[in-house]
């Protein structure tokens, strides 16, 4: 059985260490607080490294099945009987899979930014925010209650904000952050109506009695929520589209996508640990934790997934061929990947030969976890080097850079899907679901594979080759070791990750999935990978004036590409000609001149009464006799002549 | 030589009470104003004694009334002189226009 102390442990170190450097780093760790940030993260890593150990090779398989084991749980807030948020901690391959790339990835970021970051006024501010990003989404990937996973959901959507925003005196910083948050709480609020939605019918909001009432036919609350329409979809699938719906929104799914290019406002390690390895996937494990309901009881729903996922995939990949911001390439790429996850969790069954996909899936976010840390932190370092996002600004790099070339290309290798690295084994596998599932998805993805090869290497090529270095920084090196380190071990990672024979460990019902490699499936996809990188090479490696002709003679696509087919002109078109002049103001016409108009109604008669009246009240003593005298007088009156008593 | 009548009586005590309140409005000193006060009051008692004697003879009620208020407007006058000295003290003038900060 798993350790439950040393599984809290690898949780609670993060937050200790959030803590700490929270309220003490700035007095007390003002140089430090990066290695004691590290060191503590070190051994969580450690930790999660020697639980994985654990659970794949010891306890976890019984009678060949991975089992799904609750260590530690604790009833936070009890409802009714069965209704409870419970604090728990759940150990199944894809939780422990997840501890081990986020605790690594964000060890290796951790390591980097000690370099990146050196000098910085507050050091220890980010430092306390990686560690709260890391403690949120450890909590995220064991919750054992899906309202669990929702508090851990916000928190990283929290932490997320405050690094996006960490350079708050930057306008456009602040502007990023608040979209980041706002579109994501957007979509959140799906979430929670799907959370509820769920419970309602399941009666519980714990993972596993909730998998297992809504995907046997036989219990009453499935017959209930299958029964149930709303529109035309029961109300179980309206359950888990909302769900998905949230899912988008932290995945950066069309078309929730449009916070993420500019969340790479951010830190360029943050943008590595958070908006390409860890918190953006977790769309796609939230899918896949509630993968048995979706593939079993909500087919519909899961096809959504497939067609967001490719659709997102499709339109991320043209949009990437077009930037300039070598962040903004690879933030739209990481959009184009986590489609290719999601849709490969939609094309894929329950059980058996038929998960594949499933398997494919968590295979590709674990190698694009690696390559794609890899390739921002490598960004991370040409940007340390020559102090600009924008490609113009670079060229012949690979002299000044040995080492950021080097695992810069083995990256790019990997997500082109070359063999024999990692992105290749995790590319064919999805492919090869697709293909057995849905011919549709299939050629998408085939599409996006060779748009991939094209943009990832038009990214490489413009940095590291085309013309010579404008100018030379003589001052400056490639970085200190620390900065150098986790380039190193990601490329190892991104070119090794492929062997793991994955589908032995993780698969949608615990049974060993064999992924066979089929030759001749494999040469198209990467046939049109090389042709994607020559392609790429021909208009790049070299300055010259062949892709310009090409973006001219392609005039229109080019521009919508570039600028990202409109969708946030779209949005703000929406939301504010539509929304703020047809809602927003005349609510705000009714709260400015009825609402309050009432109320200052009430207080300006009020002050024009006492105005009025105060003056009756002069302190002269015969005044008031007068008055006094009249009154008596005209009662008098009153008595005699009206009612004659 | 006519015998004096209810009337007769009505109509000194309605001359007395107007006298009492043309003084209270008009004076300003504050022991002119006690007076005045005083005639209101027996112009009222003058009306008490001449219905009872005139209209309700075999009783006694109004009687007991004119003693009452005469009782009342004894202990009236020691409060309102003790007042009007305090005043003067306080404000060296018994002139009811500087005692106009009583209003706060």
């Amino acid at each position: 059985m798993p350790n439950t102390n040393l599984i809290l442990l690898i949780i609670l170190l993060p937050l200790a260490a959030f803590v700490m450097l929270g309220i003490y780093g700035r007095k007390y760790f003002k140089n430090t607080s990066g290695i004691i940030g590290t060191a503590l993260l070190l051994i969580s890593t450690t930790l999660s490294l020697y639980t994985a150990y654990g659970y794949f090779f010891k306890y976890g398989k019984v009678d060949g099945v991975y089992q799904k084991l609750i260590p530690f749980k604790y009833t936070w807030l009890q409802f009714s009987p069965g209704v409870s948020i419970d604090m728990g901690v759940t150990i199944d391959s894809i939780s422990v899979m997840m501890l081990v790339v986020v605790t690594f990835i964000s060890l290796m970021v951790h390591i980097f930014s000690i370099g990146y970051m050196k000098g910085d006024e507050r050091f220890p501010t980010y430092y306390a925010f990686l560690s709260l990003f890391t403690f949120s989404m450890l909590g995220l990937v064991v919750s054992s209650n899906i309202f669990q996973i929702y508090f851990f959901w916000e928190l990283v959507g929290v932490s997320s904000f405050l690094l996006i925003g960490y350079h708050f005196e930057k306008p456009s910083a602040v502007a990023a952050c608040k979209k980041a948050f706002i579109v994501t709480r957007f979509a959140d609020v799906g979430f929670l109506i799907g959370i509820l939605v769920l419970s309602f019918y399941s009666g519980t909001l714990d993972f596993n009695t909730l998998i297992a009432t809504l995907t046997n036919p036989e219990t009453n609350e499935y017959k209930n929520a299958i029964a149930a329409t709303f529109l035309g979809m029961s109300a179980l699938t309206w359950g888990l589209v909302l769900v998905f719906i949230g899912a988008a929104g932290k995945s950066a799914m069309f078309p929730f996508h449009i916070w993420l290019p500019d969340a790479m406002e951010g830190p360029t390690p943050v943008s590595a640990l958070i908006h390409a390895a860890t918190m953006v996937v977790a769309g796609v494990f939230l899918v896949a934790r509630l993968f048995p309901v979706f593939a079993i009881s909500a087919t519909s729903a899961l096809n959504l997934v497939a067609y967001v996922g490719a659709f997102s995939a499709l339109f991320a990949a043209i949009i990437a061929c077009t930037q300039t911001d070598i962040k903004r390439v690879l933030a739209y790429s990481t959009m184009s990947q986590i489609g290719y996850m999601m849709f490969a969790l939609g094309v894929s069954k329950y059980g058996g030969e038929s998960g594949l996909g499933y398997t494919a899936s968590m295979f590709h976010l674990f190698t694009h976890a690696m390559f794609k840390a890899l390739l921002f932190l490598g960004a991370g370092a040409v940007i340390h080097y020559i102090h600009s996002n924008e490609m113009k600004d670079m060229g012949g790099l690979r002299k000044y850079l040995p080492v950021t070339h080097i695992t810069f290309l083995i990256a790019c290798l990997a997500i082109a899907g070359v063999p024999p690295l990692a992105g290749f084994f995790s590319k064919e596998e999805i492919l090869l679901a697709a293909y057995q599932q849905n011919q549709t998805i299939y050629w998408i993805a085939l599409i996006t594979s060779a748009l991939t090869a094209f943009y990832m290497f038009r990214l490489y090529f413009s940095i590291f080759w085309n013309k010579e270095a404008p100018v030379q920084n003589k001052h400056k090196s490639e970085g200190g070791f620390t900065m150098l380190i986790p380039l190193v071990i990601l490329a190892i990672g991104a070119a090794a990750a492929g062997f793991i024979p994955f589908g032995h460990f993780v698969s949608s019902d615990g049974t060993r999935v064999e992924t066979e490699f089929h030759l001749m499936f494999s040469i198209a996809p990467v046939v049109l990978a090389l042709t994607g990188i020559f392609i790429a090479m021909w208009m790049y490696k070299k300055q010259n004036s062949r892709a310009n002709k090409l973006a001219s003679s392609l005039n229109g696509l080019y521009k919508a590409a570039y600028n990202k087919f409109y969708i946030d002109e779209i949005y703000l078109f929406i939301t504010k000609k539509i929304i703020f002049n047809l809602i927003g103001k005349p609510a705000a016409w009714f709260d400015k001149y009825i609402v309050d108009g009432l109320m200052n109604a009430t207080g300006n008669s009020t002050e024009e009464i006492s105005a009025t009246i105060k003056r009756f009240q002069s302190g002269k003593v015969q005044s008031y006799a007068i008055y006094f005298l009249a009154g008596v007088i005209g009662l008098a009156l009153v008595f005699i002549y009206v009612w004659k008593l | 030589m006519i015998e004096p009548g209810l009337y007769h009586i009505l109509f000194i005590s309605a001359t007395l009470f107007f006298i009492g309140v043309y003084g209270f409005f008009t004076r300003r000193n504050l022991v002119t104003l006690l007076m005045s006060v005083e005639l209101v009051l027996n112009s009222v008692n003058l009306n008490f004694i001449a219905f009872n004697k005139y209209l309700w003879f075999d009783k006694m009620d109004g009687l007991f009334f004119a003693i009452f208020i005469i009782a009342i407007a004894a202990a009236e006058a020691a409060v309102a002189i003790a007042i009007i000295i305090n005043l003067y003290r306080s404000h060296q003038s018994i002139d009811v226009e500087h005692a106009e900060e009583l209003k706060h």
